[in-house]
């Protein structure tokens, strides 16, 4: 069985997440066969070839010198016709949620995207907001799966040495439909939750924006920083600098006290090594008490302000 | 002064989700929730993908908004909701049961039933908060032909081109141009979606819903099972009343985390 794993990377460095799916493809098992596209990639192949697979591809075009959803798309097709994939893998980034999509309706085959298991042909995958999972399966032969952060660890990649072959594609301009800049970061933000110790985290359970003070009055007694889930930052109740998750910060503090928020795996990814995660929410069936320490059920409006006055007279 | 409108016709691909404040019962046969005693909603982040049309459209001076959604007749539901927010007119692809289908059965679909609108523009919500499948948008521009971009955080649209901010990881960003026709999926946080006026629900009441019906042929992935996820990580509950919760709060943070 042939497999095909495309790999992401940015400035010289492949993807947390491309590595994840090697890892995936080599536990389902088959020559596993790597796709890098673009330029400044000799660090990528390198590594490559210490990897236990069948070879790496690499495709360098001048049409495609980045990344480009009309370029990615026919250069993987061109890559398909010839490697001929029972399965086609990447991570579930916000690159493949761009392009597989595309390859999906293009090969008529299904896209079954962000999966946190594979076993036998059967794919789990989370659904409701992380609250279920569900068990999909395909009656079609190829099919195109992405991984969810997390789901294999890189750690777990069998080590040996790989072939490098280069792969000519020919393009034709007038499918090239999009044109994009060069990717920018906002200005720098106010906070560093990167680095805070203690951090107590605010989702759309407090309701309503003039309850978020209960948030700053707890994280001034802690002595903690404030963020939140993003809908609190959709609703503009607290700027983005705040926010945590994948398309937040990622922190790591000895306290993540959350209040209010569901658990949904956007967010999660940005919290979960966190040494400590107490978690108040008045659902006990939030996915959060899932990877809380301590799971506190109850409503956050009751315990909060009661708990403030408890540690201000301490 | 003349001045250059573009018309701009636009579609809204919206989904009806079960709310997130409804309990979540796995049916019977295993395969979905027990939609007996489920509220139905509009897809949230379908919310900013309306609103996102609409001030577009503003912004043109001209244009036309038809909001799209498959399903069973509920449905209607959320189209009405969309029509009451100020767009034109609906277009409902109905289907007889209540079924989860094959993302690309849907997409076909779909396509089936606008093809001949010749949309300029078709922006959906990033993915739904049911079965976050997130690629029905992108399966319809690739089967119209049309140029994609996924999270858009940011639309720049003028007679000539149709610009969009992309969302990319870790707080980077993006700028793509993109060639006419486009679809594009919107990320949630684009806007603050409006309300619907009383003019706006009274006025949609005689707005048109084209109602189409669907037809699902082979459907390529089906949803086996549904099942709850099994615990990896050993966690103390408190579920005690409110001033017991404090105390062994306190305690936590104290002697177990050494917070303070
Ligand atoms: C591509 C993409 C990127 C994303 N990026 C991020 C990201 O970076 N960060 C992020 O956070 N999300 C992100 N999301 C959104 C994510 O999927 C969730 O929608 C979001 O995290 C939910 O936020 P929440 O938990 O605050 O809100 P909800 O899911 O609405 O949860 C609110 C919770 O509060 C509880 N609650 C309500 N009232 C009370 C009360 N009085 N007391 C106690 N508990 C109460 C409820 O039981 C519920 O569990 C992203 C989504 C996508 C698709």
């Amino acid at each position: 069985m042939n497999i095909l794993v495309i790999i992401e990377h940015k400035n010289g460095v492949m993807h947390r997440m491309s590595k994840e799916a090697i890892a995936g493809a080599q536990k389902i098992g088959g020559n596993v066969t790597a796709l890098v596209i673009g330029e400044n990639s000799d660090s990528i192949t390198d590594e490559l070839s210490s990897f236990q697979i069948e070879k790496t591809l690499l495709v360098t075009n001048e049409k495609v010198t980045s990344y480009n959803v009309d370029g990615y798309k026919e250069i993987i097709l061109q890559i398909v016709k010839v490697v001929n994939p029972e399965f086609i893998i990447t991570g579930h980034t916000y690159q493949a949620r761009d392009f597989m999509p595309r390859l999906s309706a293009s090969l008529d085959i299904p896209f079954i995207p962000d999966l946190v298991s594979v076993e036998n042909s059967s794919f789990t995958k989370q659904i409701m907001n992380s609250k279920l999972n569900a068990s999909i399966s395909s009656s079609s032969g190829p099919v195109l799966i992405s991984f969810q952060s997390a789901s294999f660890s890189e750690e777990n990649i069998s080590k040996g040495s790989s072939p490098l072959e280069k792969f000519e594609v020919s393009l034709d301009a007038s499918n090239i439909r999009s044109t994009a800049d060069e990717p920018f970061q906002e200005s720098a933000s106010e906070v560093d939750l990167e680095s805070a110790e203690l951090i107590v985290s605010v989702g759309r359970g407090i309701e309503k924006e003039e309850n978020k003070s209960i948030a700053f009055d707890l994280a001034e007694v802690l002595g903690a920083e404030v963020s939140a889930s993003r809908p609190v930052v959709d609703a503009g109740w607290l700027p983005s600098s705040r926010q945590v998750g994948s398309s937040g910060s990622t922190v790591s503090p000895k306290l993540y006290f959350s209040l209010g928020v569901s658990g949904a795996i956007q967010h999660v990814v940005g919290m979960k090594g966190s040494k400590n995660i107490l978690a108040i929410n008045k659902d006990p069936d939030a996915p959060i008490f899932e990877i809380a320490d301590y799971a506190v059920v109850g409503d956050l409006l009751d315990i909060i302000p009661k708990l403030i006055e408890k540690l201000k007279d301490l | 002064m003349i001045i250059n409108q573009k018309y701009m016709k636009i579609a809204v691909l919206v989904k009806q989700v079960i709310g997130s404040e409804s309990a979540l019962e796995i049916s019977s046969d295993q395969k979905w929730i027990d939609e007996s005693n489920a509220t139905f909603v509009m897809n949230p982040p379908d919310n900013y993908a309306i609103e996102e049309a609409m001030q577009i459209k503003e912004k043109l001076g001209d244009g036309e908004v038809v909001i799209v959604s498959m399903g069973p007749q509920r449905v209607q539901k959320v189209i009405r909701e969309g029509l009451s927010k100020g767009a034109d007119r609906g277009i409902h692809i109905e289907t007889q049961e209540s079924k989860n289908i094959d993302p690309l059965e849907v997409a076909k679909n779909i396509c089936h039933s606008i093809e001949q609108e010749n949309f300029d523009l078709i922006l959906s919500g990033l993915q739904s908060d049911d079965t976050g499948m997130g690629q029905t948008g992108v399966l319809i521009g690739e089967l119209l032909n049309m140029s994609t971009a996924t999270l858009a955080i940011e639309t720049d649209i003028d007679q000539e081109t149709i610009k969009v901010k992309r969302e990319l990881e870790s707080g980077w960003f993006q700028w793509v141009t993109l060639d006419s026709p486009s679809s594009v999926s919107i990320q949630s946080g684009i806007n603050q979606p409006r309300y619907p006026s009383l003019k706006g629900i009274m006025g949609a009441k005689k707005k048109e819903i084209k109602v189409i019906a669907a037809s699902i042929e082979d459907s390529k992935q089906n949803l086996d099972k549904i099942f709850v996820p099994q615990k990896s990580k050993e966690t103390e509950v408190i579920d005690t009343d409110v001033d017991a919760s404090v105390d062994r709060i306190v305690d936590i943070l104290r002697s177990e985390i050494k917070a303070f």
